[in-house]
């Protein structure tokens, strides 16, 4: 459902919309039938003039059946969800498939810093490239990511991606991702921080082999003193 | 003329007693979030024990000492009560007072010399812990001295001897807040 | 009401028989009393001002949203700041000082006594003490929107280190004045709490048994508890942060050994269970008027017991869900996803029991049933929608989008505005011994739930399409800059402006009722709680003659018996 609104540019984009679409057919079946049921009794049992109401407690065996089966079948559509959620979630969040490259994004008050590995494939050497505010990656090749703050909270979100995590200062956060769609999307800040937050957006650029190599070639290194403020 | 709500007691427990275990069950949730925190940050961070050498183990074993006798003290105060005898009472109470203030002397002391040697609450987290926690249970001693002297003015004159009985049991929570207090603070190192 | 009035005043002038026989000044009356009644109106009076204050900064930045940079009339121009203080305001004001306030407090203080069948709380004083230090509490989170640097603006979560250190969040007065505020409301509602529970514990009638006391009741009673047992490590944390802001301490500094996640824990472990607490006392209101109106037995009341309770404990094991992608250990993740997604089952069986209770009655849809079926049926949309959430998987994706806001504005509008609705339009009768107009509460209804369901459904779809929250202007997001997307955020503005439109009507009459209602006569619903055996209002003291109960709440259309209700205090 998801992606009719937005494109499907990581490997995983599709898991994270199929986990949607499952849940919203599972749970909207039960509201569906939760709505109708509880519609059709207040037409159903509307006050009529000389029809008392019935005397149920509700309390004996074969009332509570009606209580108890839809129970042990919602409780059935749970183990269902969990089961799909922590799937995704596993392949996600919680393993890091070997990299290609390695990547680090900072976040700070309000603005966004990349550092690519540049030609030797090594963060903290002088070849790294730094840009702020745009994120240009190869399709296709498979990204980790260190991400830190320097200030507050930040979140790192890149909805195309579908993927979303704090930047926490004091700590380094390990994650991954591999895209595979081209073209350029919005990163966002996705965690309050400051009368900034609504200006700390970003792009990502994700090119092909050619257009990349372009654009590194064309694309001074910084000094690694110089990317430290 | 009291609310006929005041004379009930549904339960059998009397309300008074209720409403005492309501405080110390809320005040254990909040120094229990502290405590935990701590013990979070504690395990986090082992350089929390080489700060914590710089405590005085010998302070925090004689205000152990302290509250544990003046705790005793409490409970005779209860048992004077029981037998209706407020003079007693009053007197066994004043005695936990001063088992109240000879803490906090020991503690003033104890955080003067730390301050002076520049372990205030804003040097680390673990001195913030250490302030904040030790500080907020001072707090509890010194309310609770001032409610123990409200109940001993009344229980001299033989008037609402069941409070005398309230009183120790907060007493005890305060007692036992600092035993957990103390080995945490102070002992691991 | 003189006479009964006198005798407040003679209650707090023990002994001094010379004041006996004078009328009460209005400070005495109406600020000082102790009567559980008149403690009940000044919570719900600040609460309905605390609503309108929240409800106009809702207008406020919805027209930023709609219509961004551009002046909205009656507020002017608006900065990002100043949108950022709007929300984190609106969220603190209408969780703590219009939903608890309102829902805990208003209806625990006037239906605890009058329902359990005595004259007042057990301590009357500590009442009042306790709407005074809510009272202040609100008089300071009011002149946080004064101070300079204007009101805190880091949301209603204050995550450190933004809530910590002022060149952060550039409020250093506003973000000191919020935490006060708030650790103030948590302390009133301690000291309340205890009120509600020894008094529904130790005051009730003779002959009322555990399965005896009205639903209402016990979940105003399992809500404290609740409120009580979570609450503690927030203000634990409060202190923390307090001091972090002030003193300068170190607790959530990660340069000096601190930890901010820290404050995600302590909020959230207190944050979850909260709405349980706001929910309970609203899914007791609604059994209350659901079976009046229904003429019904509650379907299976012990079981509607026990799934509160079961909701109340698995409640305080759900918070990290709120965290999954907050830097968490990834592993957490999983065991919360599992107790997040059952909670649907206790919750679930719920919605089923009330909608059973439904069967087979006779149901009037006067205005207060009205409100009670809305709340749910909107309910049951919050309910769903949030197993989206609760799934860490979908959530890595809908974390702090739209969808997230619109699916707690569908819990908590239902709690906070529907059910409220409901139970003041089922006890205004009793409050003011007026009743309201049913034309008038039928506009006013129809214009709440159209305008409610148009700004929270495009919500949904805004979030599912990437909307993050908290963003004054999406410009700066070309992929959320689409003109779609901007269609359905002023579709919303429209509904939060319709939502409001339709409060003039219930403002009108509420207040025409008052004088001008039809008087409503000690038991105009014909309903069973003890609460209906009293005049309307009921004076100084409740009982002429304390009751005495024979039976449960609910025993309505008992076959063999003439009348349709079976009150709680008659013989057999």
């Amino acid at each position: 459902m998801i992606e009719t609104f937005l494109a499907q540019a990581s490997t995983y984009a599709k898991d994270i919309d199929n986990l949607f679409t499952l849940i919203a057919v599972l749970v909207g079946f039960w509201l569906l039938v939760a709505e109708g049921i509880f519609f059709y009794f207040i037409f159903r049992f509307r006050a009529r003039d000389g029809q008392k109401a019935e005397y149920i407690t509700g309390e004996e065996k074969h009332q509570k059946r009606w209580i108890n089966i839809p129970h042990v079948l919602v409780l059935l559509c749970d183990v269902a969800i969990i089961i799909a959620a922590v799937r995704v979630w596993v392949d996600v969040k919680q393993t890091l498939p070997p990299a290609e490259e390695t990547i680090r994004v900072i976040g700070q008050q309000w603005a966004w810093t990349f550092m690519l590995p540049g030609a030797d494939g090594k963060l903290d050497t002088p070849d790294d490239i730094v840009t702020v505010d745009e994120l240009h990656i190869e399709v296709g090749r498979s990204y980790q990511f260190e991400l830190q703050a320097k200030d507050v909270l930040h979140s790192f979100s890149v909805p195309v991606f579908r993927l979303k995590q704090d930047a926490i200062p004091g700590r380094t956060i390990l994650g991954w991702f591999k895209p595979i769609l081209t073209g350029v999307y919005d990163i966002q800040c996705a965690e309050i921080c400051g009368i900034g937050h609504g200006i700390m957006g970003a792009r990502v650029h994700i090119e092909d082999a050619e257009q990349h190599a372009l654009w590194l070639s064309s694309h001074q290194p910084v000094q690694y003193a110089a990317a430290q403020p | 003329m009291k609310p006929i709500a005041t004379t009930r007691s549904a339960t059998g427990i009397p309300t008074g007693r209720l409403a005492l275990w309501w405080v110390v069950g809320s005040e254990i949730v909040i120094f229990g979030g502290l405590l935990a925190s701590y013990i979070m940050h504690r395990i986090g961070h082992p350089e929390f024990g080489d700060y914590a050498a710089h405590t005085n183990t010998w302070a925090g074993a004689l205000n152990t000492f302290v509250l544990l006798t003046s705790s005793l003290f409490a409970v005779l105060a209860h048992q004077a009560a029981e037998k209706g005898d407020g003079r007693k009472a009053h007197r066994f109470l004043w005695y936990t007072i001063g088992g109240a203030v000879t803490f906090l002397v020991v503690k003033g002391f104890e955080w003067t010399h730390e301050i002076h040697q520049g372990y205030t609450i804003t040097a680390n987290a673990f001195w913030s812990f250490y302030y904040t926690a030790a500080g907020l249970h001072g707090l509890h001693v010194i309310a609770g001295a001032i409610v123990m002297g409200v109940v001993a003015h009344k229980a001299k004159r033989n008037e609402e001897l069941q409070r005398v009985e309230l009183v120790g049991i907060y007493w005890h929570f305060v007692d036992i807040v600092w035993i957990f207090l103390f080995p945490l603070l102070y002992i691991a190192k | 009401m003189a006479s009964t009035a006198d005798h407040a005043d003679h209650a707090d002038h023990a002994g001094d028989a010379g004041h006996a026989h004078h009328e009460p000044g209005f400070v005495k009356k109406y600020l000082w009393s102790t009567d559980h009644k008149m403690i009940a109106m000044q919570y719900l009076f600040t609460g309905m001002v605390m609503a309108l204050i929240g409800g106009y900064f809702a207008y406020a930045f919805r027209m930023q949203m709609a219509f961004p940079g551009q002046h909205v009339p009656g507020f002017g121009f608006m900065a990002p700041g100043e949108y950022n203080g709007l929300v984190t305001s609106h969220g603190t004001i209408m969780i703590f000082w219009v939903a608890m306030p309102v829902l805990l407090a208003a209806f625990g203080n006037f239906l605890i006594p009058l329902m359990i069948g005595c004259d007042d709380m057990v301590f009357p004083r500590l009442n009042r003490l306790s709407y005074q230090i809510f009272l202040i509490s609100a008089v300071v989170l009011v002149a946080s929107f004064f101070v300079h640097g204007g009101p805190f603006g880091g949301a209603w979560t204050a995550y450190p280190p933004l809530s910590a250190k002022a060149e952060y969040n550039l409020t250093p007065l506003g973000a000191t004045l919020w935490l006060v505020a708030v650790a103030l409301e948590f302390v009133a509602f301690l000291l309340g709490g205890i009120n509600f529970v020894t008094t529904a514990m130790n005051a009730r009638a003779p002959g009322m048994r555990m399965w005896d006391i009205p639903i209402v009741i016990w979940m105003i009673v399992l809500a404290s508890i609740m409120f009580m047992a979570s609450v503690g490590p927030l203000v634990a944390g409060a202190a923390m942060l307090l001091f972090d802001q002030t003193l300068g301490t170190a607790f959530y500094d990660p340069a000096r050994g601190g930890d901010p996640i820290l404050w995600q824990h302590l909020f959230w472990f207190f944050g979850h269970p909260e709405v349980y607490v706001v929910l309970l006392p609203a899914l007791g209101i609604v059994a209350e008027v659901m079976t009046v109106f229904a003429r019904k037995k509650l379907f299976a009341y012990k079981t509607v017991l026990y799934t509160a309770i079961a909701t109340g404990i698995l409640g305080f094991f759900v918070w990290a869900h709120h965290q999954f992608i907050a830097g968490i250990d990834p592993r957490m993740a999983n065991v919360f996803t599992v107790t997040t997604v059952l909670i649907s089952v206790p919750i679930g069986e719920m919605c089923f029991v009330y909608i059973a209770t439904l069967y087979g009655g006779s149901i009037r849809l006067t205005t207060p049933m009205l409100w009670a079926l809305a709340f749910l049926a909107e309910f049951l949309i919050g309910g769903v929608t949030g197993i989206f959430l609760g799934a860490s998987g979908s959530d890595i994706y809908l974390h702090d989008t739209y969808f997230v806001l619109a699916h707690f504005h569908y819990t908590f509008f239902p709690i906070a505005i529907i059910a409220v609705f409901a139970g003041i339009t089922y006890w205004y009768p009793k409050m003011f011994g007026r009743m309201l107009n049913e034309t008038l509460g039928k506009i006013h209804f129809w214009i709440t739930i159209v305008g409610f369901n148009m700004a929270f459904i495009p919500l949904f779809i805004c979030g599912a399409a990437g909307d993050h929250r908290r963003i004054y202007d999406y410009s700066s997001f070309p992929d959320l800059a689409k003109p779609y997307l901007q269609n359905l955020r002023i579709l919303a503005t429209v509904g939060t402006i319709v939502i409001l439109f339709g409060q003039i009507f219930f403002l009108i009459n509420f207040f025409r009722s008052l004088r001008g209602g039809p008087v409503a006569g000690p038991n105009p619903w014909r309903a069973n709680t003890l609460e209906w055996t009293v005049p309307s209002p009921p004076p100084h003291g409740n009982f002429a003659v304390m009751p005495t109960v024979y039976r449960g709440p609910y025993e309505y259309s008992v076959p063999g018996r003439e009348e349709d209700f079976w009150p709680q205090n008659l013989p057999d």
